[in-house]
């Protein structure tokens, strides 16, 4: 995934590009939205911004653009999310760079701020969580480290809105400097002299010093990158290719082979930063930490781990159950309600009754039932979920559960991509970036749809509800949602498996995941930010996709074709083969139909058992159940629904993601295939055997 | 001191970083999370599943699978 920067010549807009780089889980996207006054969704786990966002910011006379690049511990890259980081850092040409570092480990932070300092000197260090390293007791003497580190240092806590104007004057105060120039030792100075030399006497707008270290380093990525972006390549520069050969000649001479090369250049940095901190900043003291390990005693406990897993994952299904039944069915009568009301009155207004039937009986009536069904339990949902997102719990389901994955020859960060998929399919597909190997970025992919996302929990909760466990507040159907959900995982965990035996072959690649601290979330802002964004986000794209399918069905159940309606005709032409596997056409239709979103699958069923047939008005769920069962449902049939709701293709969205995520229609097909003949074979058993 | 790889230590035991012996981007990786030779890492607590291992790596908790800390080789008094 590189990415290449056309350099913009006009200088004459004032605003400027900032970039905003530091580690993983620092703050990044807390500060930018501070900045910026957006929303970028943020949480406490790595690798939760996987693109680049943009804001922009004013102060005083001077106008900012603001980008938020994704968190990474070093310029080399592995993953496709730190070559984005890497490529933006380096060569989006931003004429300041905020590296975000958090206050309580301050010294490990620096080996990023140093890296990125050997390219450009226009650097504000900005040392975030000052008020969580405050309450651990670790001091920093910040104008001491800004006098050692030779820029400015400004003390920030993001989350409270501390420090931010101190930052922003700094960036206007901000003056160009030369990049740093760390010292290698005799030797390797000596070797890289004539690259140097070399490539100071082109006229570059770059330091030719960062160029030389890159190219004597020799990381394929970078050194691609640069090829790509600045057109410099010892491959196609005779001149270059000469320059190099002396450095390598000198290098050789002197015994450092490229391991040793890339070693004396890690330990510097590491060096510097040990001395940038030494009597300017804490030393590290673990002892701050014990609460959180207490926490993790439980939560990875060899025994307690998987149950508190299970017992939260059902504990957040029951309360978004039984606290959704009673609203839904309030939207439900009161939507129902208003659309009578209004389409009288609109036939009192001589509107021809052939566009007031289709405007209520078809978009409305499929609007009324999408909202109803779907916006309760999301907005109860989400919050939850992102309350754990914000507690930092996320990255410990990663760690328990890396053991699985690494028994499927995948990558333990597959669970994080996992979680991101029970809200949308589609981030989690793209959020797959932050895996490193490209073998098990794919599997990840592949095996992505196995979870259910928002959209189709809706669907799985009101036929639960509706066939399985009725009363309210009983626990029975949250259990059986998380059996659902964790035969998704069973299904990804299979499938990966699968995957790595046959056609994904190799074996699991090194791994590190870091697991950040506890942080107490911030209930209110969590509840306002996820309802507001993400569920009426999620909830927006339902309706643009249900308003359509609502006139479409409403035409193909009055559109008819020698006396019998077309939805009829297509829904009799599938029957046969939905009743195979337990289903009937009718459902087979609405799931093809579904294809643009998961969510009005249950209202397009609905709707097409009414079409024609008497009005009907939406009381409870229970009497909704009564309609599927005169249409010849049984049990059998609302299991083989949800096991195919389950594991079938997954929605345009997340195709069209898929496609441009692995750049390859054959494993969008192979990613649409998978779960759809796992689920009719699951359908196929549950209807041959019930 | 003796000289182990750093998955033989026991939960809540430190040693010293001397060597790793990973190549490429995955040793660069490892340099990068703050693991150089010199540094202190402590291992802190085990997966359910017994693997990976998270290590407390300047002032950061870190996970590492068996595999990944079998390359680095730890000074240790134990």
């Amino acid at each position: 995934m590189h990415m290449v920067f056309r350099h913009s010549t006009d200088k004459g807009d004032k605003k400027m590009l900032v970039a905003l780089a530091g580690n993983p889980n620092v703050g990044k996207s807390t500060l930018f939205n501070r900045l910026t006054g957006m929303r970028q969704h943020t949480g406490n786990w790595p690798g939760k911004t996987v693109g680049i966002a943009y804001g922009h910011c004013t102060y005083k006379d001077k106008h900012y653009v603001i980008a938020d690049v994704p968190g990474s511990y070093s310029l080399i890259a592995l993953s496709a999310e730190e070559e984005v980081a890497r490529d933006f850092i380096c060569f989006a040409g931003a004429d300041a760079v905020l590296v975000v570092c958090d206050a309580t480990c301050l010294r490990r932070n620096l080996n990023l701020v140093l890296q990125i300092m050997e390219i450009t000197g226009n650097v504000i260090v900005c040392v975030n969580l000052m008020d969580e390293a405050k309450r651990k007791g670790v001091w920093l003497d910040l104008p001491e480290l800004s006098r050692r580190i030779g820029a400015p240092v400004a003390g920030l806590s993001a989350g409270k809105g501390e420090g931010i104007d101190g930052l922003l004057e700094a960036l206007y105060n901000l003056r160009p400097r030369p990049p740093l120039e760390l010292d290698y030792g005799m030797h390797v100075e000596y070797a890289l002299a004539p690259l140097i030399e070399e490539l100071e006497s082109r006229d570059l707008p770059f330091s030719a010093r960062w160029l030389a270290l890159r190219l004597a380093e020799k990381d394929a990525s970078t050194v691609k990158s640069i090829e790509e972006n600045l057109n410099i390549s010892p491959d196609t520069d005779p001149a270059l290719a000469r320059a190099m050969e002396k450095t390598e000649c000198r290098l050789r001479e002197r015994g450092i082979s490229q391991t040793r090369l890339s070693d004396l250049m890690a330990a510097r940095l590491v060096e510097k930063a040990i001395e940038l901190c030494h009597g300017a900043v804490s030393p590290d003291d673990e002892a701050f930490s014990n609460r959180d390990r207490k926490i993790d005693a439980i939560l990875t406990h060899k025994v307690l781990g998987y149950p508190v897993m299970i017992v939260l994952l059902a504990l957040t299904l029951w309360i978004t159950i039984s606290g959704a039944n009673y609203p839904s069915a309030l939207l439900g009568e009161g939507l129902f309600w208003l659309g009578d009301r209004l389409q009288s009155f609109f036939s009192g207004l001589g509107v021809p009754p052939m566009i007031v039937e289709s405007l209520f009986d078809g978009v409305w009536r499929t609007l009324a039932w999408v909202v109803a069904v779907m916006l309760p339990p999301m907005a109860i949902f989400f919050p939850l979920f992102t309350l754990l997102e914000d507690l930092g719990y996320l990255p410990r389901v990663a760690f328990n559960l890396d053991g699985f994955f690494k028994k499927c020859s995948a990558c333990g960060k597959q669970a994080l991509t996992m979680c991101m998929g029970f809200g949308c399919n589609a981030a989690g597909v793209t959020g797959c970036r932050i895996i490193n190997s490209p073998r098990e970025r794919l599997i990840a992919i592949l095996t992505n749809n196995f979870v259910p996302c928002n959209g189709r929990f809706p669907t799985l909760i009101a036929l639960i509800s509706m066939f399985f466990a009725g009363s309210a507040f009983s626990l029975a159907p949250a259990f059986m949602l998380t059996g659902v959900m964790l035969l998704g995982v069973l299904m990804t965990l299979l499938t990966s498996k699968l995957l790595s035996a046959t056609i994904l072959r190799g074996v699991p690649s090194s791994f590190t995941l870091e697991l950040p601290p506890y942080r107490k979330p911030r209930v209110a802002q969590v509840v306002m930010r996820s309802i507001l964004d993400r569920t009426l986000f999620v909830l927006g794209r339902a309706v643009t996709v249900a308003a359509p399918a609502g006139l479409i069905i409403w035409g193909l159940g009055n559109i008819t074709y020698e006396g019998v309606s077309l939805l009829s005709i297509l829904s009799e032409a599938l029957d046969p083969f939905g009743r195979f596997f337990g289903m009937d056409g009718v459902i087979m239709l609405a799931f093809i139909l579904g294809l643009p979103a998961n969510e009005i699958v249950i209202p397009i069923i609905l709707m097409c058992y009414m079409s024609g047939s008497t009005l009907m008005d939406y009381t409870s769920l229970e009497e909704l159940g009564v309609l599927l069962i005169e249409n010849g449902w049984t049990a059998t049939t609302a299991l083989c629904v949800m096991l195919f709701s389950l594991m079938h293709w997954p929605c345009s969205t997340t195709m069209i993601t898929i496609k441009k995520e692995t750049g390859s229609l054959g494993y969008t097909l192979l990613a649409a295939l998978l779960p759809t003949v796992f689920g009719l074979f699951f359908c196929f058993l549950v209807a041959r055997l019930f | 001191m003796p000289t182990y790889t750093l998955d033989t230590l026991c939960q809540g035991e430190a040693g010293t970083v001397s060597a790793l012996m990973a190549s490429g981007a995955e040793r660069r990786r490892l340099m990068d999370i703050g693991l150089t030779p010199g540094t202190t890492v402590k291992s802190l607590f085990r997966s359910c599943s017994g693997d990976p291992t998270a290590y407390l790596i300047q002032g950061a908790v870190i996970a590492l699978r068996r595999e990944d800390a079998h390359t680095v080789l730890v000074r240790t008094t134990i």
